[in-house]
């Protein structure tokens, strides 16, 4: 190859960018690069009244159409049942580290206490949309289960399988699982939530992006620890797709 | 610009002894260099989270179904990092090098406040900022003479960095902090500001775009005024002075 200025331009940044693509495989330097996100984490939550609400809108402020994402429909025959009983035997239990295990079934927790809010949704792909929740706060849930003291995370395990085969699953912290504006919703813009929407039941994190927001909710299970879980990561995108457990950014 | 002309009239091939002077101090280079990386490693990162959504808005909110004010296609991946899609990637590039890039600033301003560097390089005087005197520069530039700039930065240039130093990387960092849901409950008045979160992404990308077109000149106008000369004193510190026309020929060799 002759060596000009031309080749050793092209060549020089050809060689920057597979120089740090694999500095991207490299474990060691994606756990420093990782560290950019912990920090995040840290710094948020110390700066963060534990109490602090995310932004609520006007309803005149709402999306027109709120934008379904990820699953559109779970698949299985036992959701299809659920969708032609119109969730009459949905069970959303409340497991795990608890002093009493629950089962609420949906009409039990719509007659509950409600809250309303209209917030905005941030996908991590960088669109949003502003939509009304209306749902039980999870604090309620979690007060008739009495949390043990060991419990330190709630799993959120979901009705619907995605593309790694696992079923899709979050989990939040107690800061976050006590939060007001944490809740099971059951309805979107005073509807009750559609199928792509994550009927019956979906939670809202409110100050963490779109992937905490778990659909179609069939248990949640307090842990003390996220690695005994399907990848070990705390969630269905940050096992399969590398996404951070803190999305608070 | 009459020193610089008087030098070349008087030009002399026995004064071969090339004057350099000490142009930039060791907290310019160290910042300049520690963000040049960080900024091209936001910047390619950047494109790779813009990729997951290549449509901007303004308002509060936006998705597919809203209407955009800008979609482009998807950027080739020589101009993302990683180069394959991986947004989960690209984010723990972006939000790792935020760090550097918003601390470098902080730490770069603060100390260039301190040590005069603002002041005394960075200010514009009032002579500077005279329209004729503008215009003056502006000519010279298009001419490709930077001689009066050699020992200093010019007004153009001047300006140039105080719109990068003061406007595009804070407005950067604090749209940035506003698309963030966490920071949204720390700080509101922050969304409100920028009119929602969909308008601090269109501006976080305007101001992205606006970071490399400063690039592109940055870096056309260092080739045209001497690479060798001027990267070295970017090193070094040290910058050699145009010596007279006649012993110019084989200088940045």
């Amino acid at each position: 190859m002759i060596i000009t200025r031309r080749n050793i331009l092209v060549g020089g940044a050809a060689g920057l960018l597979t120089g740090c693509d694999a500095l991207g495989k490299n474990e060691d330097f994606r756990k420093l690069l990782a560290l950019g996100e912990k920090g995040n984490f840290a710094i948020q939550r110390s700066l963060q009244d534990r109490m602090a609400l995310a932004k609520e809108f006007r309803p005149e402020q709402r999306s027109p159409v709120f934008r379904v994402n990820g699953t559109h429909e779970p698949r299985g025959q036992a959701y299809a049942t659920h969708v032609a009983e119109k969730f009459a035997n949905w069970r959303l239990t409340v497991d795990g580290l608890v002093a009493r295990p629950q089962a609420f079934s949906v009409a039990q927790l719509m007659a509950g206490p409600k809250r309303s809010q209209i917030t905005r949704h941030d996908c991590v792909e960088g669109w949003s949309a502003i939509g009304k929740w209306t749902g039980i706060p999870l604090k309620l849930l979690l007060d008739a289960a009495g949390l043990k003291s060991q419990a330190r995370f709630l799993v959120f395990h979901c009705a619907d399988k995605m593309g790694f085969g696992t079923p899709y699953y979050e989990s939040i912290d107690l800061i976050d699982a006590f939060h007001p504006q944490t809740i099971l919703a059951w309805a979107l813009n005073d509807q009750p939530l559609m199928i792509g929407n994550g009927a019956p039941l979906r939670l809202r994190v409110e100050r963490q992006l779109g992937y905490k927001q778990a659909k179609y909710v069939e248990r949640i299970e307090a842990v003390d620890d996220l690695s005994k879980l399907y990848g070990g990561k705390g969630g269905y995108w940050e096992d399969g797709a590398g996404y951070e457990w803190y999305a608070g950014i | 610009m009459a020193k610089s002309e008087s030098k070349r009239e008087t030009a002399n091939p026995s004064v071969s002894q090339p004057q350099t002077v000490f142009r930039h101090r060791l907290s310019t280079r160290i910042w300049h260099w520690v963000n040049a990386v960080a900024i091209f490693v936001m910047l390619m990162s950047g494109l790779m989270i813009f990729n997951a959504h290549p449509r901007l808005y303004w308002g509060q909110y936006g998705a597919n179904l809203d209407q955009p004010w800008l979609v482009l296609p998807r950027f080739p991946g020589w101009a993302t990092l990683p180069t394959n899609y991986d947004l989960a990637l690209g984010r723990h590039w972006h939000l790792a090098f935020a760090w550097v890039l918003a601390f470098g600033l902080l730490a770069y301003l603060l100390w260039s406040l301190f040590n005069g560097h603002l002041r005394k390089d960075v200010a514009l005087s009032r002579a500077e900022v005279a329209p004729a005197h503008l215009w003056e520069d502006i000519k010279k530039h298009a001419r490709l003479d930077f001689h009066e700039s050699e020992a200093r930065y010019n007004p153009l240039q001047k300006i140039t960095y105080s719109l990068v130093l003061f406007g595009l990387i804070p407005l950067l960092i604090l749209t940035g902090l506003t698309m963030s849901p966490g920071m949204n409950a720390v700080l509101p008045w922050l969304v409100d500001l920028f009119g929602g979160r969909a308008s601090a992404r269109s501006i976080h990308f305007i101001c992205a775009m606006g970071i490399a077109a400063f690039i592109v000149v940055h870096l056309v106008l260092v080739v045209l005024a001497g690479p060798v000369n001027e990267i070295r004193s970017m090193i070094t510190g040290w910058f050699r002075l145009s010596p007279p026309p006649a012993s110019s020929a084989g200088d940045s060799a």
